[in-house]
């Protein structure tokens, strides 16, 4: 939603703000560290905020603090089963990160970091790498069954197996390509309709503006819902490695 | 498309890093053990409260049995006391109306004796009044009389009576 910009895309460009170099590599402050900055310090600042009193009876924010707590805890009980309880403050951090990301990218002017497929494809990444090794920490060998669906004739088997291992190594990919592909987009189709708004003008502008409205509480529900699937996500990846017989 | 520029990838996954690690630590170390120690101690406390409730309502109940008891048990006591008091009243009736029972028949028997010796002192004088009569009679008749022979006179009339 950022201003300026002639194309939609404008939006999304880096911008330094503090040019660092370290080794000949480039690890500038840029706008999108900025904001996931911001994002951190906005959910740290909820959450600590929310808890100060510690109340036996919460107050709103404690209320937000705990439903977090127990909607996590629960949607990893459920989907990772309790083998999951080491894993909940990374999954924890997760949503909260996205969570924060998406909502505060939908403040005009400001940046998503969660619209660069960089940053969901490190995400997903360290997802996959973690599920992978925790698999075969857990199993040992006895991951590669994952890759065998049981009560299968042999003769499918030939066909399946690659395509089980197939679609474990897409995981990443897919994960990070969602979230990207949500937040990039929703933002692209704002900012095509703002534009529609201006150069229409007073007389017929009125109707694209009803509908960047519409689409603005669209976006913001889909902010929490990116952020939900990402994290309900990883923990069925995390329930494969703890479970790979299934 | 600026999501492409590949200059900018060392930057965003540095930030990515840093940035998330710093979430992580502030979420496990602070606001994770904050928020489940409030819920554990919450649920702790509605436990301890139910608990201590379940064990209030025991010693109610209780408290209840004992007061039945005792209220029956004085019930019973009760009775037996009314049961004795009416035994003990029976019996007492009983012997005063034997008592009042003795006095009068002995106050029978001896009005009875008193009337038997009134009659018989009445008679007794009457045998001296009818003899001294018969020797007045016959010695005005016959100028003499014979004590013996009127008084064998007057019993033999007094036996035929």
């Amino acid at each position: 939603m950022a201003a300026g910009g002639h194309s939609p895309l404008a939006q999304f460009e880096i911008k330094q703000l503090i040019p660092l170099n370290a080794g000949g590599v480039d690890i500038s402050f840029t706008n999108s560290a900025l904001w996931m900055v911001i994002a951190i310090a906005a959910a740290t600042l909820l959450l600590t905020l929310g808890m100060r009193g510690r109340a036996m009876v919460p107050g709103r924010l404690q209320s937000v603090a705990e439903l977090s707590y127990e909607f996590i805890a629960n949607m990893i009980r459920d989907n990772a089963g309790s083998g999951g309880k080491p894993y909940f403050p990374f999954l924890f951090t997760v949503f909260f990160f996205i969570l924060f990301c998406n909502l505060l990218g939908m403040i005009p002017y400001s940046f998503t970091p969660t619209s660069h497929i960089i940053v969901t494809f490190g995400m997903a990444l360290v997802v996959f790498i973690g599920v992978t090794i925790i698999g075969f920490a857990k199993n040992g060998l006895g991951f590669i069954r994952l890759f065998v669906p049981s009560g299968v004739p042999i003769a499918l088997l030939f066909i399946l197996v690659p395509i089980e291992i197939i679609s474990y190594f897409v995981r990443p990919i897919s994960l990070s390509l969602r979230l990207f592909a949500n937040m990039m987009a929703g933002h692209t189709m704002l900012k095509v309709f703002g534009g529609f708004v201006i150069s229409l003008g007073f007389v017929a502008g009125w109707a694209p503006l009803a509908f960047l409205v519409a689409l603005t509480g669209l976006e913001i529900g889909i902010a929490m819902l990116q952020a939900y699937v990402f994290t309900i996500l990883s923990c069925l990846y995390l329930h494969d490695a703890l479970h790979p017989g299934h | 498309m600026p999501q492409l520029a590949a200059e900018t990838f060392a930057s965003q996954l540095i930030w990515l890093a840093i940035t998330f690690v710093i979430l992580y630590l502030i979420m496990s170390r602070v606001v994770i053990p904050r928020v489940g120690g409030i819920l554990e101690d919450r649920e702790a406390r509605i436990r301890g409260d139910l608990d201590k409730a379940e064990e209030l309502k025991a010693d109610a109940d209780k408290a209840m049995a004992e007061y039945e008891a005792r209220l029956a048990s004085a019930r019973t006591s009760a009775n037996q006391i009314i049961g004795e008091m009416k035994a003990t009243m029976a019996t007492e009736t009983e012997k005063r109306r034997h008592e009042i029972d003795a006095e009068l028949s002995k106050r029978q028997a001896e009005a009875e004796v008193k009337i038997a010796e009134q009659r018989d002192s009445a008679l007794g004088s009457l045998d001296e009044v009818a003899k001294q009569a018969t020797a007045a009679l016959v010695e005005r008749l016959t100028g003499s009389s014979d004590e013996d022979r009127v008084a064998r006179a007057v019993a033999s009339v007094g036996e035929g009576r």
